[in-house]
């Protein structure tokens, strides 16, 4: 019998339920906008046709200061506080 | 009185015996190979006929043939204890065999010694014989010797001493312990888990973990950075692990450590370096003194293969993204193509055959620190050949028409960082005529790269560049400015590495540099 030690951060991953879908948008949608290029453009889109098709939502847009690093803790909790849904721009 | 560690040992017979105990007690530890202990068991038996009924006198064996050998070999009638697995000697903490500790109260040692120096065994009767009021034992003390040297306790053996102090309760081992079944090949195992790069690790056994820590004065439990995509906590120990399945020496330990705390910056950025589908990755120079007492490579091939410090501390950096931050290939790390500097590059700087001042020293430490200096780049090192330049503004110029294939030799005004390795033949060439700063160099790079904004527009034969709808925007003397390839000299970063033939300088070239990517960082080395 061999022992060595763990290499890892020994963290298992959390499995999380996804939020049930009943069909229906309403309350605050979220267009996040991680500054990939033209990441902008899909959401302005994105933003015209909900507008036209959903009028009774309201659209709030985020960005992250860039698509490089993890989005800062404050605009996370910031769009779970504020959106009932989110839809985010990734890129390539 | 120095207080004793407790143990519960099985004599021959398979008694238990305890200690603490209701009774005075000799505890004698011997190995049966050691000639001194065969002349001190008969002294100790005799202590037992003397003494026994009124005291445990005990001998501790380091090996359970011997315990059998010596019992036969003296016809000893004491019992005798079992410390082959030799917690117990650890515990006790003595380097010599035969080791005695006197308890008179079965609790902590009023005597002890080491070796076989007559007098203080017979001292040792004396002190028994008077705490138990009874008469010496009987023993021929002028057939002894005056003095005998004891041998190495068994306990010190450095590989026994490893296991010992790893699974001791104050080890600084904390980590997960994976059994791995005597019918499993461990190397397939650790594949199977997913800790490898693709190449074979080294096992980190306990062992050699606690090996490892040995080449660094930081404690093992110690948090120095918080490693994305997981923000595992990458302590000392997690990384010494991944520092031993990556081939690394102990002495390469700070290394790695100071290289670790550098990318895990919010400057540096790892979790975008990996991410990113361009394929960046770390290249890690490393300067002063540091470099010559680990043997790292400065000179030929320094940039490639055969040098173990070069090759292992790179890899352990990498190995310890994947493991303790959790970014694997088609997980967060999403490069298109990758890179083999994905599995490690590390050099030295040649600084010795350099008039330039170092990386580190133009990074504002001084020249006998040693620091390790991380650039996030996404190729290299791509040669720049020219066997024929003998001016200095020549090589010089060469220098930078070759850095005109950073990302693609149509774009210019590039934030990018470029770190230039130029050999020492090409360096001779630019001091030819005297000192050749690195400034020029640079000043020299940006001007033999100039071209004209318009060759960066879009057109038939490449749509890289400015769009077109961006130059019709622009007038015709603004599209006739000239530009240089960098953004600023300050992306142009220079070392000497490499060996004294060859006219063969190379280029790595760069990510997104500054706050939007990533930003180069300089880390000084602990001092052992």
């Amino acid at each position: 019998m061999t022992l060595i030690l763990d290499p890892t951060d020994e963290t298992v991953p959390v499995s999380r339920q996804i939020t049930p879908r009943d069909g229906q948008v309403s309350g605050v949608v979220g267009l996040m906008d991680i500054r990939k290029p033209r990441g902008n453009i899909l959401l302005d889109e994105l933003d015209r046709l909900l507008s036209e098709r959903m009028p009774g939502i309201e659209i709030r847009r985020f960005a992250k200061p860039t698509f490089t690093k993890p989005c800062p803790d404050d605009l996370r909790a910031q769009m779970k506080a504020e959106c009932d849904f989110v839809i985010e721009g990734l890129a390539d | 009185m120095a207080g004793t560690p407790s143990f519960e040992l099985t004599d021959l017979d398979g008694n238990t015996r305890a200690y603490p105990a209701s009774k005075p007690s000799l505890i004698c530890f011997v190995k049966e190979d050691c000639e001194t202990c065969n002349t001190a068991a008969p002294v100790i038996n005799a202590f037992h006929t003397a003494y026994g009924d009124t005291a445990n006198v005990w001998m501790v064996s380091q090996s359970a043939d011997g315990s059998v050998i010596l019992k036969d070999r003296h016809g000893l009638t004491l019992p005798i204890l079992d410390d082959s697995d030799l917690k117990t000697s650890f515990a006790y903490d003595f380097n010599i065999v035969p080791a005695v500790f006197w308890c008179p109260d079965g609790k902590a040692a009023e005597t002890q010694f080491e070796g076989f120096v007559k007098q203080e065994w017979r001292d040792l009767d004396q002190a028994i014989a008077s705490t138990l009021g009874g008469s010496a034992g009987e023993i021929d003390w002028d057939a002894l010797p005056d003095w005998r040297p004891g041998c190495g306790s068994k306990h010190l053996d450095p590989e026994i001493n490893d296991r010992l102090r790893a699974e001791a309760d104050d080890s600084p081992i904390r980590a997960r312990k994976i059994e791995i079944a005597s019918a499993d090949d461990v190397a397939e195992f650790m594949f199977d888990q997913g800790f490898s790069d693709g190449l074979p690790l080294v096992a980190p056994t306990p062992e050699r973990v606690l090996r490892m820590l040995a080449g660094t004065r930081r404690d093992a439990k110690e948090v120095i950075a918080q490693m994305p995509p997981n923000m595992g906590d990458a302590t000392i120990e997690k990384i010494a692990i991944n520092a031993v399945m990556a081939g690394c020496k102990p002495e390469y330990l700070p290394v790695v450590i100071a290289a670790i705390e550098a990318i895990c910056t919010d400057e540096f950025n790892i979790h975008g370096v990996n991410a990113t589908t361009m394929g960046a990755s770390p290249v890690l120079v490393v300067n002063g003194p540091i470099c010559e007492r680990i043997g790292m490579n400065s000179g030929l091939m320094a940039l490639g293969t055969g040098n173990r410090a070069n090759a292992t501390i790179g890899r352990a950096v990498r190995l310890a993204v994947r493991n303790i931050g959790g970014s694997h290939p088609g997980g967060t790390d999403r490069s298109t193509l990758g890179s083999p500097m994905k599995f490690t590059m590390c050099f030295a700087e040649r600084e010795e055959r350099s008039e330039w001042a170092p990386l580190h020293v133009e990074r504002g430490f001084k020249a006998e620190d040693s620091v390790v200096t991380v650039f996030a780049m996404t190729s290299g090192p791509s040669l720049i050949v020219d066997q024929e330049s003998r001016e200095p503004d020549e090589i010089a110029g060469t220098l930078g028409l070759g850095l005109e294939a950073v990302f693609l030799s149509k774009y210019h005004m590039l934030p990018v960082d470029t770190l230039l390795v130029v050999c020492p033949e090409h360096l001779d060439t630019l001091m030819k005529d005297g000192p050749y700063s690195k400034d020029r160099l640079r000043d020299r790079i940006q001007d033999v790269t100039k071209k004209p904004l318009r060759d960066m527009v879009a057109n038939e034969t490449s749509g890289a560049g400015m769009t077109r709808a961006a130059a019709a925007k622009l007038s015709d003397e603004q599209l006739d400015r000239i530009v240089p390839k960098f953004a600023s000299n300050d992306y142009i970063h220079i070392v000497v590495a490499g060996s004294d033939a060859g006219k063969f300088s190379g280029a790595f070239h760069g990510w997104a540099t500054g706050e939007i990517g990533s930003q180069s960082v300089s880390r000084k080395i602990e001092e052992i």
